[in-house]
């Protein structure tokens, strides 16, 4: 396992030198839009990645509250904070993209805004977790996930209402995409979940180092108690 | 079911007495709804035309900030005198205090509702242009939405730091479709655009779907102690 951490290290790190060969030079250019087009593959991406690792930190949760296992609400914790990286990247490169595609930073259309709220809901996750401090937390955290989850087809239906402006999904949507960007865009899916991984694993084994270290200081505030 | 009935009534009926002695939340909610309601209309100085397309945000957003007050005490009450701790060792089923909590809230804002609703269309000179009857509904399964999940939450931040600045945290973000459906379908009412049947819908699934939720929770958020 410790040496899987560092082969793996250095296989993102190519994956990622690769797939940004690929976006900045081997892709083709946009006709319309040109090279802000390229933003494309980070945003897309990333936005896969949050939102695999929010499902992750749902199906964690779940495991949690049936199985009470420390290790999954670790998971749980890690998906959620690397998730809302990701997805603070996606809110920041949509609307360097759209103001010179649409004129505009910002339109409260409907992918545009799932995002946001799912963005608000998990940071509203993250400061739960930092505001409570008995060892209930994980309980608390994971009920929280599961209403976050539930949350998300009803605020999909209530903007679904209104006409949306997003360009449709590249892939079941019906919008067209030529296969060399479609095959960037995967090399670049490929490495930030790669990189994404990493950095998870990474989180995870400091989080379980820190909750050893708390545990071994709180038997040993026992002992001197007791002694 | 008859315990889960006769127990929910006796917390709701004892929360009701408590409140109607002190009358310390319905106070506090219906002045800090009157200054929020007076101060926009400082921020917003709107015609006719204009006041029936913003109303309902206003009214919806006065109501929800008024509700937090509500909801932060609800629990408070409990801590003191261990009761909550008491609560959780009788072998009354726990979903019956969640349900007298959440009734003694709606009973409350609705109240509120009820007052500053008239106050509310006397200061921005309102008419409803379409069926003026279907804001009962929507009033109803609004308050509900927002008092099922505000009871919940405030449960859940009694066990953190600030939980007074932790409720609206939690509560707001995943009220964001409530919000929305209250608002647009007091907005189409009001104007008279259209049906607002779908958002009503809409607020009775949010109401389904999260009353379960709370209910299929609340055991566990009581026993995390």
């Amino acid at each position: 396992m410790k040496r899987a951490f560092p082969i793996l290290a250095v296989l993102t790190a190519l994956l990622l030198a690769y797939a940004f060969y690929e976006a900045i030079w081997v892709a083709p250019m946009e006709r319309t839009m040109g090279d802000v087009q390229r933003i494309f593959y980070y945003h897309v991406p990333s936005a896969w990645t949050a939102f695999l690792l929010f499902s992750v930190n749902l199906v964690a949760s779940v495991i949690y509250l049936i199985r009470r296992s420390a290790k999954a609400d670790a998971v749980a914790l890690v998906s959620a904070e690397v998730g809302v990286v990701f997805c603070t990247v996606v809110l920041v490169t949509g609307p360097i993209w759209a103001r010179p595609v649409w004129g505009i930073w910002w339109t409260w259309d409907l992918r545009l805004t799932l995002t946001l709220v799912l963005w608000l809901i998990y940071v509203s996750y993250l400061v739960l977790r930092k505001f409570s401090d008995s060892s209930q937390t994980p309980k608390l955290a994971a009920v929280l996930a599961i209403f976050g989850a539930l949350d998300v087809p009803l605020v999909y239906f209530s903007i679904w209402f209104f006409r949306t402006q997003h360009p449709q999904p590249v892939i079941g949507g019906g919008g067209s995409i030529d296969p060399r960007m479609l095959h960037v865009l995967l090399i670049n899916w490929l490495a930030f979940s790669c990189f994404a991984f990493l950095v998870c694993w990474a989180r995870y084994q400091i989080e379980w180092m820190q909750r050893g270290v708390d545990e071994a200081e709180a038997l040993e505030s026992l002992d001197g108690v007791t002694r | 079911m008859s315990s889960l009935r006769s127990i929910t009534l006796a917390t709701l009926t004892k929360d009701i007495r408590l409140e109607w002695r002190s009358r310390d939340a319905i106070n506090s909610m219906l002045f800090f709804s009157l200054l929020v309601v007076v101060i926009f209309s400082f921020s917003f100085d709107p015609n006719a035309e204009e006041s029936r397309e913003i109303a309902g945000g206003l009214i919806w957003v006065a109501f929800l900030f008024a509700a937090v007050v509500a909801l932060n005490q609800t629990w408070a009450r409990e801590l003191r005198n261990q009761v909550l701790d008491a609560y959780r060792v009788s072998p009354a089923p726990a979903n019956a205090l969640f349900l007298a909590k959440a009734l003694g809230n709606f009973i409350l804002v609705s109240v509120l509702e009820a007052v500053m609703a008239p106050l509310f269309m006397i200061f921005y000179n309102l008419r409803a242009l379409g069926p003026a009857w279907q804001l009962i509904p929507v009033a109803i399964l609004g308050t509900w939405a927002l008092v099922v999940n505000g009871t919940f939450f405030a449960a859940m931040s009694l066990r953190t730091r600030s939980r007074e600045i932790m409720l609206p945290l939690l509560l707001f973000p995943i009220s964001i479709p409530a919000v929305q459906s209250m608002v647009e379908a007091t907005r189409i009412i009001l104007a008279g655009d259209g049906s607002a049947r779908f958002w009503i819908i809409l607020l009775l699934t949010y109401d389904v779907v999260f009353t379960t939720a709370c209910l299929a929770l609340f055991e566990t958020i009581l026993q995390a102690e």
